[in-house]
C-alpha cells in the first residue's frame, strides 16, 4: 500500500551540540507514517520535541538521523535542488503565532502570492492576484482583505492568512505547528472546521502539533503521543482514547479539564513521573498491542500498565 | 447559602481608551461582587473586556484609557485598630493606589510568565523586592519569607532556587515564581489573568491545583480571567461570562454550566470539543465580536445570534432575574416574560444532560 502512504518517518533523530559536551537528543528515534488524506496529531508537553520533529520533516533543521520519505523520495539527506523544490512546495507549515509569523510590511497579497512568485507557478501578477483570490475564498476571507496589512486583522483571521499562505501551493502536507493554541476557544473551533473542510475538499493531510488533546481528537486520525524524544504511544484516535495504556497518556488524558463541574471537582490526576518506568526509554521496545496501537516499554510493564 | 464578606464590589464600571481612530468603549458597565474566599471567574473572547475589567480593579490602565464611571469598592479591616474601611479605587490617587492597595491587597499573576519576570535578576531578588519595598522588611527576613513562599509554591530546593535567574526555569516553574511574588505581601485577592493559557495541560493542572491548595490555606479571593470553560470548571464557585464590553450572563458554576440561558453562553458551551462528542463539526458562534468604535444599539450579540429578536436590534437587554434562583441573571430579551420561548440546542441539550448523569 505505498501508494496512500504520503509521508513515512523512520529512525529520525535530531540532537543539538550545545557544548563539546552536552548534547540535547531533541527527538530521538521516532517513526510513523501518515496516509493521503488522514491528519497525525503529534501531542506532548513542552520540550517533548513534538515541534522540533515537524520542522526536521520540512527540513528546517538537518536531521541528525533516520529516514524521511516523502512520497516516496527521502528527503533528510542533502538536497538537490529539484528534490528542494518538490519538497519545498509540496510540504507546507503553519505557526503557532499568526503575528510573528507574517510579515508586518506587507500586504496580505504579497504574504500569500510570494511563494507562487518565488516557485514561479505564476508568471505574470495578474495570475497570482486570481489564485491569491481563490484561495482567501476558501479560508473565508474577501477580496477586500487581500489589501490590508496584517495588523488590521483579528487573531482567528491572521491564522487563516497563514493557512492561505500555506494552501496557496497545493501541497500534499501541511505541518500545523500548535496552529490554534494562541487563538480563543470559539475562533479555535472555526480554524480547526476551516481545516476540516478544506481536507475533504482538497485531499490534503496534515501533521497536526499540539498539546491539547482535546482538540487533536476532533482532528485526527492516528495519533502520536511523544515524551522526552521517543514516542511512546501511538495508534488511532479509538485505540488512545478508548484504552491508553502507557501512563504518561493516561497523565495526560486526565489533566484535559473537561466542561464539567462535578466531574472535574472530583478527578484525581495521574501523576506521571519518569522514574515510575522499570527501564529507559531507550532500552524499551515498541510493544505491539493490536491494530495500529502500539507501546513503547517492555513486555513486563506493559503488562502491568494493561491490568491497571 | 450562608452570606459571606464582601470583599470586592464593582459596580457599572465603565473603561474607554482613545486611540487616533476614535474612542473605544472597552468595557461597558461591569457588576460583579467576590466575597471571602469566594473564587469567581470571569469568561469570555479575546477582546471582550474581561482584563481590562481586571487591571481597572488593580489600578494598572494605560495612559489612554479613563475611567468614565462605575465605582469599585474594596473593604477590608485595618491591620491596626481592626476597624473596617472601604475605599473606591477608581477614586483613589496612584500615590494611594500604590501605598495602599496594589500588591499589599490586591495581587495579580498575568498570562506570561516569561514577560512578568525581570530577566536581569535573580527569582530570589524579585521576590523579595515587594516585601523590602512595602514593608521594609530586613534582608534576612524577606529571604526568610521568600523561601518559605517557594515552599509554598512547591519548589522545593528553594535556597538554591533564589540564586537562579528566570530563563534557567521552565514554564511551570516560571509561573510558580510569578505566584510565589504575587503571594509575598500576603494579598487578600488575587487576580489571575489566564494564568495557564501558556502551559501545557499537565503543568496547567498542577499550577491549578496549587492555587487552590494555597487559597484554602489563605483564605484568599481569587478572580479567574480566562477563556477556557474547563480551567473555569474546575475552580470557580461563580461565573460571569462577558461580551463586548458588558456582562451577559452571571450565575453559580452549576448554574452556568447545567442552566445556561444567553445564546452566548451557549455557543461558548457548544464550541469546547469534550472527549465524547462524536459529531463532525465542531459548534462555532458565526460572525466576529463587535468593533468596539462604534456606537452599540441594542444587543451586540444580536448580529451572531440565531435567535436574535426584533427589539434586539433596537435596544440593549437589561439583566433579567432567572426565577428560582438569587445569583443567576441573564441579559437577554429572551428572558422577557412576553418573549418568544425558545430552547437552547439540541446537541447542547443532549450535552448537559450526559454531564448531569457524570459522563465525561
Amino acid at each position: 500500500m505505498m501508494s496512500d502512504t504520503i509521508l513515512e518517518v523512520k529512525e529520525l533523530k535530531q540532537y543539538f551540540r550545545l557544548s563539546r559536551k552536552e548534547i540535547v537528543r531533541a527527538v530521538d528515534g521516532i517513526s510513523f507514517t501518515i496516509e493521503k488524506g488522514k491528519t497525525y496529531g503529534l501531542v506532548g508537553e513542552s520540550g517533548s520535541g513534538k515541534s522540533t520533529t515537524g520542522r526536521s520533516i520540512i527540513r528546517l533543521y538537518k536531521p541528525t538521523g533516520g529516514q524521511i520519505l516523502f512520497q516516496g523520495t527521502d528527503i533528510s539527506g542533502k538536497l538537490k535542488a529539484d528534490e528542494k523544490k518538490f519538497l519545498h512546495t509540496k510540504m507546507q507549515m503553519i505557526f503557532q503565532d499568526p503575528m510573528a509569523c507574517l510579515n508586518p510590511r506587507k500586504k496580505v497579497i504579497d504574504i500569500i502570492g510570494e511563494g507562487l512568485m518565488i516557485h514561479k507557478v505564476c508568471k505574470t501578477r495578474e495570475e497570482m492576484e486570481q489564485k491569491v483570490y481563490q484561495i482567501l475564498d476558501l479560508v473565508g476571507l474577501s477580496k477586500e482583505h487581500a489589501k490590508r496589512y496584517p495588523h488590521q486583522f483579528s487573531g482567528g483571521q491572521r491564522q487563516r492568512i497563514g493557512i492561505a499562505r500555506a494552501l496557496v501551493l497545493e501541497p500534499d502536507l501541511i505541518i500545523a505547528d500548535e496552529a490554534i493554541s494562541a487563538l480563543d476557544v470559539s475562533i479555535q473551533a472555526q480554524v480547526v472546521n476551516l481545516m476540516k473542510k478544506i481536507q475533504k475538499e482538497t485531499g490534503i493531510a496534515y501533521l497536526f502539533i499540539a498539546h491539547d488533546l482535546s482538540m487533536v481528537k476532533y482532528i485526527s486520525d492516528h495519533i502520536g503521543v511523544l515524551h522526552l524524544g521517543h514516542l511512546v504511544e501511538s495508534g488511532s484516535v479509538e485505540e488512545i482514547f478508548e484504552n491508553p495504556i502507557h501512563p504518561y497518556t493516561k497523565s495526560l488524558l486526565t489533566a484535559i479539564p473537561v466542561p464539567n463541574p462535578r466531574v472535574e471537582r472530583t478527578k484525581v490526576l495521574h501523576e506521571y513521573d519518569i522514574s515510575m518506568l522499570d527501564c529507559p526509554y531507550t532500552e524499551s521496545k515498541r510493544i505491539y498491542i493490536g491494530g495500529t496501537h502500539y507501546v513503547l516499554g517492555t513486555e513486563d510493564e506493559v503488562e502491568k500498565w494493561r491490568k491497571e | 447559602m450562608e452570606e459571606k464578606e464582601l470583599i470586592l464590589s464593582v459596580k457599572d464600571l465603565k473603561v474607554s481608551f482613545k486611540t487616533d481612530n476614535g474612542t473605544v468603549k472597552a468595557v461597558r458597565g461591569v457588576n460583579f461582587d467576590l466575597h471571602i474566599g469566594e473564587t469567581i471567574a470571569i469568561v469570555g473572547e479575546s477582546g471582550s473586556g474581561k482584563s481590562v475589567s481586571a487591571k481597572a480593579v488593580m489600578g494598572l490602565l494605560s495612559n489612554n484609557a479613563t475611567i468614565e464611571g462605575g465605582t469599585i469598592y474594596y473593604t477590608w479591616n485595618d491591620e491596626y485598630t481592626g476597624e473596617k474601611k472601604e475605599t473606591d479605587i477608581v477614586k483613589m490617587s496612584g500615590e494611594d493606589m500604590q501605598k495602599i492597595i496594589r500588591g499589599r491587597k490586591i495581587a495579580m499573576v498575568f498570562q506570561d510568565p516569561m514577560t512578568s519576570l525581570d530577566p536581569t535578576m535573580t527569582i530570589g531578588k524579585q521576590i523579595m523586592e515587594p516585601m523590602i519595598v512595602h514593608y521594609n522588611k530586613s534582608k534576612a527576613e524577606a529571604y526568610k519569607k521568600a523561601v518559605e513562599l517557594l515552599k509554598l509554591v512547591g519548589i522545593t530546593d528553594g535556597e538554591r532556587r533564589m540564586k537562579n535567574y528566570p530563563h534557567q526555569l521552565s514554564g511551570g516553574m516560571r509561573q510558580r515564581i510569578v505566584i510565589a511574588i504575587a503571594l509575598s505581601c500576603d494579598p487578600y485577592v488575587l487576580i489571575c489573568d489566564e494564568p495557564t493559557t501558556a502551559l501545557d495541560v499537565t503543568i496547567q493542572a498542577k499550577i491549578l491545583k496549587l492555587i487552590q491548595d494555597i487559597q484554602k490555606q489563605k483564605e484568599l479571593s481569587v478572580i479567574y480571567i480566562t477563556h477556557d470553560l474547563g480551567v473555569v470548571a474546575k475552580v470557580a464557585d461563580h461565573i460571569n461570562v462577558m461580551y463586548a464590553g458588558k456582562i451577559v450572563e452571571t450565575g453559580t458554576t452549576e448554574e452556568i454550566f447545567y442552566d445556561p440561558r444567553h445564546p452566548y453562553t451557549w455557543g461558548l458551551l457548544s464550541s469546547m470539543p469534550d472527549m465524547s462528542t462524536e459529531s463532525d463539526t465542531l459548534y462555532s458562534i458565526p460572525g466576529t465580536p463587535p468593533n468596539m468604535i462604534k456606537e452599540i444599539t441594542g444587543d451586540p450579540f444580536a448580529r451572531r445570534n440565531p435567535y436574535a429578536l426584533q427589539i434586539d436590534y433596537r435596544l440593549e437587554p437589561p439583566m433579567f432575574p432567572v426565577k428560582g434562583s438569587d445569583t443567576h441573571k441573564v441579559a437577554s430579551w429572551l428572558m422577557h416574560e412576553k418573549a418568544p420561548k425558545v430552547e437552547m440546542p439540541e446537541t447542547l441539550k443532549k450535552r448537559i444532560e450526559a454531564m448531569k448523569r457524570g459522563d465525561k
